[in-house]
């Protein structure tokens, strides 16, 4: 990360000068800044969209899915802060209530794409041969198509339900975790220590899951934190599109939906603040993920 | 250099094929009967039982199979239900209006994306540094249709800067006669230049829908690979030798974010395909993305089976001539990926999230 020698404000440094003490110590000091703020700005959200989900299940909000025919499309103001849908229900406490929904459904999408793709990717790249072949043609198939399409493609499959949407978003992000493990247990493979494991005599089992894999889950962990994020993006746009969650549940997705056909008459307020909670849902994951991932290679680097 | 291309050829090769079976394997089970579908559920039995043999529905799915692959041999997609047209000339006549916005889209994300990044790269941890990391991370955080809804709300509803989102024109704008399928060559070729303006403004909102998403990963590509080389050993050679800092920057940051610049079209191409179907969707664009989706709720699986095949293909030959325009550029790639991973050094694939995006793992930060 340090960045020696670069010039600044266009003044040219006669060479080597850069590449002097005091520069290295500021460049690398300056250089940890963005990461405490990436943890800083992505705990602070993450804070605030928990607490904005259980306030949204448990605080005596109005009925998010309580009608009233004489309130349609009310704005944004005193009664209702948010305004009211198409069918008169208050937008605030759908949008509270969905960001509950939206949360659980990418936590979820994550974790089991981690569970599967790293156990997958560390049998197959431990043990290699025609399984490890087979595994690999598999999910480059897979990965042929692009992982939003091929999720929508299972989940019509499937059939429109919550629990299809999961399994669907979870088999397209899969091989992505399944590859990353694989190819950190490649290089761990060959190591010293897991050599020193197998001279001792240590089973496959016990090397595999006691020695490789925590040595190759880090990045894995790295890239399940933002895939939490880009599930929720994927399953919110999948119901957009009218497959897997349906109306009347108050996901996100499904609220932005609905109230996309009174966008061109100007009454923006039923799409936009669902879309919103989507995008700090999104971006806490984004942040945390971000300085993860920076931290991870600040690791390597060292 | 030949066993590269030839490892290459053979995997996209292994995956066409693969896309083959998986797509009749899915697109057979998907729910729903297209013969019901095309007779409407009233229909009586027999009728059904006509149409189900006429479609070849009611013979085993290996012979299903072996026609269809017979089919695909010859060109031929199948014949879409709801459209009455052969898929194959369908998805050709709408794919130029998907090209329309993928290559849009995509010169707005490279203007703003590739300066910035660069820019962002040479002044690490500076202001220009901040705002573009930030705004990559908020890009990559926001939902695209969501993003096309709100811009619809601002330009068109509140400010009547464009026309409705209702297509690629006016209902009122004279058609140009079809050379291209594409409307804006097409009026171009012709030289109707108000039904060309008509079809530029129709065409900003969903361009721009498009292009702020594509931008995240194009810019975070574009920062890495300039970093790559303001740490590199041989940038510090070129400055010992007394070689000008900028001299040396231009040419060699220019140069290699050249290169990744292809990383960051296959990137792009995921976003472009996945996002498709919601944008046009949203703005009522006749491209293939909304011929997907009109055949998807109404359960018409020859054009289901068409898009995704053809979908498929693009995505794995565009990858295919990216890997090798790479190893013809950076011999590295063609030695250490040729036998086993291709991650350190080698192109990264889309990631999830396609519909809007990601961040990229690539090397080099």
């Amino acid at each position: 990360m340090a960045l020696t020698g670069i010039p600044d404000h266009g003044v040219e440094l006669s060479p080597g000068e850069g590449a002097t003490e005091p520069t290295v110590r500021r460049s690398r000091l300056t250089s940890k800044l963005p990461m405490q703020l990436n943890l800083l700005a992505g705990s602070i959200l993450m804070v605030l969209v928990v607490v904005l989900a259980i306030v949204g299940r448990v605080a005596p909000l109005k009925n998010p899915l309580a009608v009233d025919p004489s309130h349609v499309l009310v704005p944004p103001g005193g009664g209702h802060w948010f305004g009211t849908d198409d069918f008169g229900r208050d937008i605030f406490s759908r949008v509270l209530y969905g960001m509950g929904t939206d949360l659980v459904i990418g936590l979820i999408v994550a974790s089991l794409a981690l569970l599967l793709g790293t156990a997958i990717g560390i049998v197959s790249g431990y043990l290699g041969g025609w399984i490890d072949d087979v595994v690999m043609r598999i999910v480059d198939i897979l990965m042929s198509f692009p992982s939003f399409l091929l999720a929508l493609t299972i989940a019509v499959v499937l059939g429109n339900n919550v629990r299809n949407v999961v399994l669907a978003v979870t088999i397209a992000y899969t091989p992505y975790i399944l590859r990353l493990t694989r190819s950190s247990v490649l290089s761990a493979r060959k190591a010293d220590y897991v050599l020193g494991a197998r001279a001792v005599g240590a089973s496959r089992l016990r090397v595999m899951s006691m020695h490789i894999l925590p040595n190759a889950i880090g990045p894995s962990l790295v890239q399940a934190t933002l895939m939490s994020g880009w599930a929720i993006l994927d399953v919110s746009g999948l119901s957009f599109l009218g497959v897997g969650i349906q109306p009347p549940s108050p996901e996100l997705g499904v609220q932005v939906a609905a109230g996309s056909r009174y966008i061109t008459n100007g009454q923006w307020w039923p799409s936009v603040f669902p879309g919103l909670a989507i995008v700090f849902i999104v971006l806490a994951f984004n942040f945390l993920g971000d300085y993860a991932d920076q931290r991870l290679r600040g690791d390597r680097a060292s | 250099m030949a066993r590269y291309i030839a490892r290459r050829i053979g995997l996209a090769i292994l995956a066409l094929a693969g896309i083959v079976v998986v797509v009749f394997i899915v697109t057979h089970i998907l729910p729903g009967n297209p013969a019901v579908v095309q007779v409407g559920s009233s229909a009586n039995a027999s009728t059904l039982k006509a149409v189900e043999r006429q479609m070849g529905l009611n013979r085993p799915l290996l012979a299903q199979f072996g026609s269809y692959l017979t089919g695909l041999l010859h060109g031929s997609l199948g014949t879409s239900y709801t459209t009455g047209d052969p898929v194959a000339q369908d998805l050709l006549n709408r794919l130029p209006a998907t090209a329309e916005l993928a290559v849009a889209s995509t010169i707005i994300a490279t203007v703003i994306g590739i300066p910035l990044g660069i820019a962002s790269g040479l002044r690490e941890n500076r202001l220009v540094d901040w705002v573009s990391r930030i705004g990559a991370i908020v890009g990559s955080s926001i939902p695209l249709y969501w993003l096309g809804l709100v811009l619809i709300a601002i330009f068109y509803a509140t400010l009547h800067l464009v026309p409705a989102p209702s297509g690629e024109v006016g209902a009122f704008a004279t058609m140009p006669p079809t050379y291209t399928h594409s409307l804006i060559l097409d009026s171009l070729i012709s030289g109707d230049w108000s039904t060309l303006v008509d079809a530029l403004k129709h065409l900003a909102l969903p361009a721009i829908t498009l292009g702020v998403i594509e931008t995240a990963p194009i810019l975070k590509i574009t920062r890495s690979a300039t970093l790559e080389v303001a740490a590199s050993d041989y940038l510090r050679t070129a400055r010992a030798y007394g070689l000008s800092s900028r001299t040396v920057l231009r040419d060699e940051v220019l140069r290699n974010v050249a290169t990744r610049s292809l990383t960051a079209l296959g990137v792009v191409l995921g976003y472009l395909l996945g996002g498709s179907i919601l944008v046009e969707q949203i703005f009522d664009w006749p491209g293939i993305g909304l011929y997907a989706w009109n055949a998807v709720t109404a359960t018409d699986f020859q054009a289901v089976q068409g898009y995704i095949l053809m979908v498929g293909a693009i995505y794995v030959v565009l990858n295919l001539v990216i890997d090798l325009l790479y190893g013809l550029i950076d011999p590295r790639i063609r030695y250490t990926s040729a036998g086993g991973e291709r991650r350190r050094g080698g192109r990264v694939r889309s990631e999830p999230g396609s519909t809007a995006p990601m961040a990229v793992s690539v090397e080099g930060t």
